[in-house]
């Protein structure tokens, strides 16, 4: 579904390349972490299945098509066949949930009876229902990535392209948003998930790729997430504030007995 | 396409930025009046040339007695003479020429009296104080100085003269009021082009995230572009409608109703010519908005 073949990446000339000589293979219907610090190329990497870049060497094959070599006016085509959620959820504020999801159906030229019948049906998969009259405003984190996400596949991508869509959420609701991404996968959807979420991916058990500076270093079926102390100058508040099983190193070693976690993490952060 | 949906985009568009359109739409409007007066005043010239070069002609005056041209040394111009003059215009200026008057001293006099009955300043001319000619009447007026060229010299010929030559300064007047026009015109076009699109750049820029979900989702380029494209076309139109309509009622009171009433052997520009050049203005609207369209939204909107 998704095959990177020796694809590197380099931005500006002399820069270190964002990605070097990486080949993934992604099989129909996979669900795929994209782990690494930030830097690490997780970007990257899905820009280029987006063909919002080209790569500077190597192939790319999105759903049977050579992106690298894909025509401009083609590239439109090939994002239908992709949904993407970000971290920002990117939901038009000024446009009510169901506008939302519908927008993304009429902006590609749907008739009116598909957005009609669609996007109810899609919002009741999310688990909207009832919130389609919300403002993206009156809205809780975890809803507002659930309306992005109904955006994202209301068109039936084959592909869905996560980046780090939990990062803004508590661990409860991420693990709402995991439970929602893995039954989209179990309809057939491939998944790409770039995360920072230890937690998430430790229990989820599905494949995971590590990325580091730009080198696929591990690519794992059914892994973890591996080493934490890699990547912890980039650790979010969720990794240490509210995982009570991973960091072990970290969390033993920063509070002290009586000190209150909060500011054990502002002074490690600084 | 849907429409609608577009419709509904540019509707939108053209409220959130009311001010900076209203400004294409007034810099458009100026802008092409003057590019219409500069249309005008040409058809206007073009107007003049139909009318009065059919009326003048060249002539060629021929020797009167006590010239003191070399060509008329031998005294007032006989037939003989005349008729080599004549002879060279059928032959070598066969083209140029369509027809020949001959105007006669009696002739020039007769048409003398009948414009100055009471003699001129005070004396009394006689048919022997005028001057032969021969009226020539040419199939192009622009191909005077062949025709000059030709007989100036020739013996029995004082003097070749293009009665046109008395119009000019009234043309070149008219054409630096054209050149003054389109000059004005052309600061005014880049005035629009700019404000074009720096309107469709704030367009662009305040509808950057939709345009973003736009691109993510898969909708097609033109998809993307077409609001913007038609919102800097709508008011760049709208300023060249208002610009037809000004110079539709300059002309129509300005011209029909007072220059035509106080001048009136003039013939001059009507609303008709106002309706010719429209469909120019509008296009040249287009044409700038367009232009302005492509240019930004390359930059701003790129897949």
């Amino acid at each position: 579904m998704i095959r990177f073949e020796n694809v590197s990446k380099v931005y500006t000339r002399g820069a270190r390349p964002a990605l070097e000589d990486v080949s993934v293979d992604v099989q129909r219907g996979e669900f795929v972490f994209l782990v690494g610090a930030s830097g690490s190329g997780k970007s990257t990497f899905l820009s280029l299945v987006l063909r919002e870049h080209r790569p500077t060497r190597g192939s790319i094959y999105v759903a049977g098509r050579d992106v690298a070599r894909l025509s401009a006016w083609r590239v439109p085509k090939l994002r239908r066949e992709l949904g993407v959620v970000f971290q920002d959820f990117r939901l038009l504020q000024n446009k009510t949930v169901y506008e939302n999801v519908a927008f993304a159906l009429k902006v590609i030229g749907r008739p009116r009876s598909a957005v009609r019948d669609t996007v109810p049906e899609i919002l009741d998969m999310v688990g909207l229902t009832g919130k389609e009259k919300r403002m993206p405003t009156e809205l809780s984190g975890g809803e507002q990535q659930r309306a992005a996400i109904a955006r994202a596949i209301v068109n039936r991508p084959q592909i869905l392209l996560a980046d780090e869509p939990t990062g803004n959420l508590d661990p409860t609701t991420s693990l709402g948003i995991m439970r929602l991404l893995d039954r989209i996968n179990s309809t057939g959807t491939t998944v790409v998930m770039a995360t920072h979420d230890d937690e998430i991916v430790n229990e989820m058990r599905r494949r995971v790729v590590e990325l580091s500076d730009g080198v696929v270093v591990r690519d794992e079926a059914s892994g973890g997430y591996g080493e934490r102390e890699s990547i912890l100058p980039d650790v979010g508040r969720s990794a240490v504030l509210d995982t009570p099983t991973g960091s072990v190193r970290r969390l033993s070693a920063i509070p002290r007995p009586g000190q209150p976690r909060v500011r054990a993490f502002t002074r490690g952060e600084a | 396409m849907r429409f609608q949906f577009v419709a509904g985009e540019v509707a939108a568009g053209l409220r959130r930025n009311t001010t900076m359109v209203v400004a294409v739409v007034l810099v458009t409007f100026v802008s092409l009046t003057f590019v219409g007066a500069a249309a005008l005043l040409q058809s206007q010239i073009g107007k003049l040339k139909d009318d009065w070069y059919d009326l003048v002609q060249v002539s060629v005056f021929l020797c009167p007695t006590g010239s003191l041209m070399p060509t008329c040394a031998a005294g007032e111009a006989t037939d003989d003479q005349i008729d080599a003059v004549r002879d060279v215009i059928d032959t070598e200026l066969a083209d140029e020429v369509e027809a020949v008057y001959v105007e006669t001293k009696a002739e020039a006099f007769d048409a003398f009296t009948e414009r100055y009955p009471n003699g001129y300043q005070g004396t009394q001319l006689t048919e022997d104080d005028m001057q032969a000619s021969l009226r020539l009447e040419l199939a192009d007026p622009e191909q005077f100085a062949v025709v000059s060229d030709v007989l100036t010299g020739r013996d029995g010929v004082e003097l070749v003269e293009d009665q046109r030559a008395v119009f000019e300064p009234l043309f070149r007047t008219l054409n630096v009021a054209t050149l003054l026009a389109a000059g004005l015109a052309g600061v005014m076009l880049l005035a629009a082009v700019l404000l074009i699109t720096t309107t469709i750049r704030l367009s662009a820029v305040s509808r950057r995230k939709e345009t973003e979900i736009m691109r993510l989702v898969g909708a097609s380029n033109l998809f993307v572009q077409l609001p913007f494209l038609l919102e800097g076309a709508i008011a760049a139109v709208t300023g060249a409608l208002l610009a037809c309509l000004g110079l539709w009622l300059a002309v129509r009171f300005l011209v029909t109703d007072w220059l035509e009433r106080s001048v009136d052997w003039v013939a001059y520009v009507d609303s008709g010519d106002v309706l010719t050049v429209a469909p120019f203005l509008v296009l040249v609207a287009v044409a700038l908005a367009a232009v302005s369209s492509v240019v930004t939204l390359n930059r701003y909107t790129r897949i």
